[in-house]
């Protein structure tokens, strides 16, 4: 028997990656695609509906297309893909429960896979190097995106409680980068300047956009349970990524990042939330043993190749730094070969003088 | 349109510096150092889960420590093979001298005199990694927060792991209490080396109680700074920017005899009483080398 998958978030990036991924895969029968807006791209052979979570219409389509399978990457992450913070909270947290509920309702559901981000572990000095799935955060998220998934998970583990029959995957995945994405951390990296956070140096990890989507296509396949974080092998700081995609950056002061950072031109997508603010002050690590043994799912990239296909990929490498490094390079170079050079014609001399005999 | 802005960067012009020709570029430490320089500048430099950038650590941050630690200190290195040169173990030390000075002594001298160069992995409280720019270095010097999971992975994945249990009581203890071991703290650190069966090596610090021999403390200050102390010292504050400078005292450390913990039964990390039991009999040893050690020394700075 071919499933029938539910995704919702379907009209943006990753959620349209992912029916359009699902509805290639043969094991699939038919994909429905759930959005409030329409698909900027096509979908593929999935079928597409317009249709808001917030309210029970969801619960609708859920019974007449006989869905087995329901993949919710409808968590809006940056208030200015919904429209103002209060929209965003509301299909965040509303849409979720409107979902949730249509799902207990349901007699065909059987799955229920549930993006989630890396960020409800929240960020501070007395986080572990790596947070592993069961560890509760020391500094929980207290606004925006981060507060509502942590807001998401707990109506799903409700979910959980009320139907044991249901398998429940959650992926927490890290920050999703790639040459595609756009999301607040790829805006920020983008700035013309980049502000950073002056007396520490972040440790970063990032999940390529092909990795995440397979990532979310093995769980909403396979029928392991539970929570998962997913991130590409390895650390990247902050300070290193800057300097790898070579942009210009300045050292700021806590407490005035957010102002600069929103000071600086085109800083319209980029976050200097107060949490975001601790995170690129503090960072964050996941230990993602657990995916790979249960969910049966390794990244391709590791979090440093991510980030380089992200740098590659929006073109950011600017010109004026990396002149800046090679001219550093020469004059080093330059100077260096002169000190060579005097200290063998001053070894020479000194030979000279204490009556080395030469030819 | 990217490829435009890559290949010159690549080009011929950038040949020379680039690793990928070595014959091309100045030899020894000019070329290392330009070598150094780029790779920082591009970030092309691996740092692991942690932060820590071993390269950074060992060409630039332990470098202005290495005269200090052969001409100022002049410290004598004792029981070195009692530290194992491959597999974790925990490094278990008294702390004193008012800066963690003490630390980074004997994380340099397992780096440069133990033949397998090890690197000292510290576990810090959670104030270091707080405050900027010591936080920052703290990690790319290779430590971590004091916390179970971290020592933990530190163990079990084969890294030599430095605790001070005496934390800031040790620290910012004054000069009149010099070598009188504190409280050890909870007993954290024989759980973690019990859970991944890694040896604790009791090792006794002598000579740094005299670097900045704390007669007074500040309250006030502290509390207005967010320091747990701020020191006074026969030349603190009073010197100014010279009362920093460390009394030349001179250093014994001493690695001691491993203890074996894969002895124990499986259990025993969650068993307080010997939990708190092997705390205690670290903690004796330590006090004992220090005695053995103090009545051994001729003299504090010669």
């Amino acid at each position: 028997m071919g499933r029938v998958v539910l995704v919702t978030g379907a009209a943006r990036h990753l959620g349209g990656h992912m029916t359009r991924a699902l509805a290639k895969d043969p094991a699939v029968d038919r994909v429905i695609g759930v959005d409030v807006v329409p698909p900027r791209k096509g979908i593929g052979d999935a079928d597409f509906i317009r249709a808001d979570i917030r309210n029970p219409v969801i619960g609708k389509i859920i019974r007449s297309a006989d869905v087995d399978t329901v993949v919710h990457m409808g968590v809006i992450a940056t208030p200015v893909q919904a429209g103002g913070r209060a929209a965003m909270k509301e299909i965040n947290v509303i849409g979720t429960m409107q979902l949730l509920a249509a799902c207990q309702k349901s007699d065909t559901v059987q799955r229920l896979v549930v993006k989630s981000t890396t960020s409800v572990y929240g960020a501070g000095p007395r986080d572990p190097a790596l947070f592993t799935e069961e560890m509760a955060p020391k500094h929980p998220p207290t606004s925006g995106w981060a507060k509502d998934s942590v807001e998401v998970e707990g109506y799903v583990r409700g979910f959980g409680r009320r139907r044991p029959d249901v398998e429940v995957a959650i992926l927490r995945l890290a920050n999703v980068i790639g040459p595609r994405i756009q999301t607040a951390m790829t805006a920020y990296f983008s700035l013309p300047i980049v502000p950073v956070v002056m007396g520490y140096d972040a440790r970063l990890q990032f999940v390529h956009e092909d990795d995440a989507i397979e990532a979310l296509r093995i769980a909403t396949l396979n029928q392991s349970t539970g929570i998962y974080n997913v991130a590409g092998s390895g650390i990247i700081t902050v300070s290193q990524a800057i300097r790898r995609a070579g942009r210009p950056w300045i050292e700021v002061p806590r407490p005035l990042l957010g102002i600069a950072g929103r000071s600086i031109g085109s800083a319209r997508l980029a976050d200097f939330s107060a949490d975001q603010v601790r995170f690129l002050t503090y960072g964050r690590g996941v230990d993602t043993t657990r995916a790979a043994r249960s969910l049966g799912f390794t990244p391709r990239y590791t979090t440093a190749r991510a980030f380089e296909d992200f740098v590659r990929g929006h073109g950011l490498r600017s010109g004026l730094t990396s002149r800046a490094v090679e001219l550093t390079e020469s004059l080093a170079f330059q100077v260096g070969n002169a000190t060579e050079r005097l200290t063998q014609s001053a070894g020479d001399v000194l030979q000279g003088a204490t009556g080395g005999r030469r030819a | 349109m990217p490829e435009a802005q890559v290949i010159p960067l690549d080009g011929p012009r950038r040949r020379p510096g680039s690793p990928t020709t070595p014959a091309a570029k100045p030899a020894g430490r000019i070329g290392g150092a330009i070598d150094f320089l780029r790779r920082r500048l591009t970030g092309d430099f691996e740092v692991d889960e942690f932060g820590f950038d071993a390269q950074l650590t060992d060409e630039l941050l332990l470098a202005p420590l290495r005269p200090l630690y052969e001409h100022w200190f002049r410290v004598q290195l004792r029981g070195i093979d009692n530290v194992p040169s491959t597999g974790g173990a925990l490094v278990v030390a008294n702390h004193s001298g008012t800066i963690a000075m003490d630390s980074v002594m004997t994380q340099l001298a397992l780096l440069d005199h133990h033949p397998a160069h090890r690197h000292l992995r510290m576990l810090g409280a959670d104030l270091v990694f707080q405050t900027p720019f010591l936080g920052e270095i703290a990690r790319k010097a290779g430590h971590t927060l004091a916390c179970m999971p971290d020592a933990e992975r530190l163990l079990s994945s084969g890294e030599l792991v430095g605790v001070w249990p005496e934390g800031f009581k040790g620290v910012g203890k004054p000069f009149s209490e010099r070598y009188k071991l504190q409280r050890f703290g909870r007993g954290g650190f024989v759980a973690a080396a019990l859970r991944t069966g890694s040896p604790i090596i009791p090792t006794a610090i002598v000579g740094a109680e005299e670097i900045y021999p704390m007669i007074g403390s500040l309250p006030p200050i502290a509390r207005l700074l967010g320091l747990p102390y701020f020191p006074v010292t026969p030349t603190f504050p009073w010197l100014g920017p010279l009362g920093m400078i460390p009394l030349p005292s001179k250093w014994i450390i001493a690695f001691g005899e491993p203890i074996p913990t894969d002895d124990m039964p499986e259990s025993a990390a969650d068993d307080p009483m010997l939990v708190l039991e092997l705390t205690d009999r670290v903690r004796e040893n330590i006090q004992q080398s220090l005695y053995r050690l103090l009545v051994q020394r001729d003299g504090v700075f010669l």
